[in-house]
């Protein structure tokens, strides 16, 4: 097994290269784009022949940077002309500049969050195996808390990247740039919890707790291996337990802090719990393609078909989960239809038309019929491409909760969303399957361990 | 009856298991199972074919769906259109969020209704009808096998089910 591993440690040295080479690729682009876009907004401007007036001119009340983008320029931008007034043409440009200077940052942080909730997601996936005392999983385990090793790294490239946003040097989120909150009445009411020192500790927290829980677990889990008794799985039980109640709390919180904020007068109760079904089935579906990729290169022969389905039924299952509270948030909110709340779908539906309704067909339909059939959650090759289509369409959903507040309707899936996914997903895999290799990849000393190889559907 | 049956009865659902293997090993028929409550795979042990309800299921869930949007589409947009909460009910497709819980809930009652009636003709079960178990206690506690006596030695074939684990065993003629 060790020498397996040491073969995996060759595979993937070559992952750290490309990451570089990424690197350097984001930040040429990144100079790139505030360059290039003096000159294509300048001819966006020519184009537009002075004609019909905005339509939504009326509404004037200048709310923030993001949601008086949505309103006024929203159908702006495409054919009504806005050449007349001098004056406007410049705030609307000034305002793409914004929007333009943000995308580089905004592709970063979907990016880097979208990895990050993984590890997140497979820590409270392993973590509820623990505390449920779960007998079919612990021959995953070791892919589980390999997964959640990104949990460290992650943490601290997103952490980085909210400070970055706190010192001002982008403009993610609307609710740091005083000059907004000074004419926002609605945000001045939320200061309280909306302020940089404040958001700062709470992310500190949040990453500082799962961190150290992933840390108590995979220290115990291999001190499980040499123990002849139950001490350290036990000890697993109760600290899973407390991760999970930790977890569920902050888990909440932290999407208000770092998804939701990004819409400083938008709230839903529920956002909370429609992030945590995304990263759970994000980091589901991981789980199970690292496991497929693992078994087919001859690593996990303990692993049997009956594993795989149990992967795919969660799969199957949270996705529709996931759904069910997509529509829970959206109907609700889509017919009540009061004005500062549809604000942020009419947005998605009128800017974000392809991203916001196709990851409908990659979440939802895509999985439901492919993996209904119970025998195809058996195929390994099935599971794999059901595997990558969720996880892009869970890519897209972080990016349609990111984008519209941060860049508005200047989106586009380019080279820096790209090569940030290539980034972190290099980053990613490189730090997982580096961590494949520390450990045996099947766990000894747990009591379950037998019913596991065993396990049969 | 043409045919001489052997009921065995077991009093244990793994023993039950391992018999139906040992017996179809050994060549013999078994015509059928009673038992208290469902077996986990006892039906891929006694050889039978993959159920094929899980497709009617699936089938009747289409139509429950096709059922649901003809309905809200005949009601809400063609016959009488209404105006609710600012939502004109001209076109289907920008009235659909709203109709999604229907179309749910359709389906569900669709496929499980038709389902349970559907396994009900196939298994020849109807209000009223008489039981077909041939032994009370198969309601309650044990399980009975029926083995296809057809022209095998029955003292060799009682000998080998005693073997299994069979704790009482009856000659149906």
């Amino acid at each position: 097994m060790i020498v397996g591993a040491i073969g995996l440690i060759y595979g993937f040295i070559a992952a750290p290269e490309t990451v570089e080479d990424v690197k350097e690729m984001m930040a040429s682009e990144h100079h790139g784009e505030e360059h290039a876009e003096e000159s294509t907004t300048a001819v966006n401007v020519e184009q537009l022949p002075g004609g019909d007036n905005v339509e939504m001119e009326d509404v004037s009340g200048y709310e923030s940077e993001t949601s008086h983008a949505d309103e006024t320029h929203a159908e702006a931008g495409a054919q009504a002309g806005h050449g007349e007034e001098a004056s406007h043409d410049n705030e609307h440009y000034e305002h793409i500049l914004h929007q333009l200077q943000n995308k580089p940052w905004a592709a970063i942080y979907v990016a880097a969050f979208f990895f990050f909730m993984i590890s997140l997601g497979a820590l409270a996936f392993y973590a509820i195996q623990y505390a449920a005392q779960a007998g079919w999983s612990p021959v995953l385990f070791r892919v589980m808390e390999a997964i959640t090793a990104y949990l460290l790294p992650g943490g601290i490239i997103v952490f980085v990247l909210l400070v970055l946003s706190g010192l001002h040097l982008n403009h993610l989120f609307v609710w740091m740039d005083p000059e907004v909150v000074a004419h926002d009445e609605i945000i001045q009411a939320k200061t309280a919890y909306l302020n940089v020192p404040f958001f700062l500790i709470r992310a500190a927290i949040y990453l500082g707790g799962w961190v150290l829980f992933r840390h108590l677990l995979r220290k115990n889990s291999i001190k499980m291996d040499d123990a002849t008794d139950n001490v350290y799985f036990k000890k697993n039980f109760k600290l899973a337990a407390g991760f999970l109640v930790f977890f569920i709390v902050t888990e909440s919180m932290m999407s208000w802090d770092w998804i939701m904020s990004l819409d400083p007068h938008w709230f839903s109760t529920l956002f909370g719990w429609f992030v945590f079904a995304s990263l759970f089935v994000s980091a589901i579906t991981t789980i199970a393609i690292v496991t497929i990729y693992l078994k087919s290169r001859s690593y996990l022969e303990f692993v049997n078909d009956s594993h795989i389905h149990d992967l795919a039924k969660f799969m199957f299952g949270i996705s529709i989960f996931w759904t069910y509270l997509w529509f829970s948030q959206f109907m609700l909110i889509w017919y009540s239809n009061i004005p500062e709340e549809v604000v942020y779908f009419i947005q998605r539906m009128e800017d974000y038309q392809l991203p916001f309704f196709g990851m409908l067909i990659t979440n939802f339909l895509f999985p439901v019929l492919l993996l209904m059939n119970s025998d195809y959650k058996r195929v390994n090759w099935f599971v794999i491409m059901t595997g990558i289509v969720i996880l892009c369409g869970h890519y897209l959903n972080v990016y349609v909760m990111v984008m519209p507040a941060t860049v508005g309707e200047s989106w586009f899936i380019g080279i820096p969303e790209i090569s940030a996914v290539l980034l972190f997903g290099g980053l990613f895999t490189f730090i997982v399957f580096n961590s494949l290799t520390k450990a045996p990849l099947l766990v000894k000393g747990n009591p379950f361990i037998k019913e596991s190889k065993h396990y049969h559907y | 009856m043409a045919s001489k049956v052997v009921h065995a009865i077991y009093r244990d659902d793994d023993l039950l298991l391992q018999a139906v293997k040992q017996i179809r090993e050994a060549r013999y028929h078994i015509g059928e199972i009673y038992c208290p409550f469902p077996v986990h795979g006892l039906d891929k042990a006694m050889g039978l074919a993959p159920t094929r309800l899980a497709i009617t299921s699936f089938l009747y869930g289409l139509v429950g769906l096709a059922v649901a949007v003809t309905m809200m589409n005949f009601i809400m947009i063609e016959d009488w259109p209404q105006d609710i909460g600012g939502k004109p009910s001209f076109s289907f497709i920008q009235n659909m969020p709203a109709f999604v819980p229907i179309m749910f809930e359709l389906t569900v009652f669709f496929a499980a209704h038709l389902m349970v009636i559907t396994f009900y003709m196939r298994s020849r079960l109807w209000p009223f009808k008489k039981a077909e178990n041939p032994d009370v206690r198969t309601t309650d506690d044990v399980f009975l096998m029926e083995v296809d006596a057809a022209n095998h030695n029955i003292d060799d074939l009682t000998d080998f089910l005693y073997k299994t684990g069979a704790s009482e065993i009856k000659l149906i003629e």
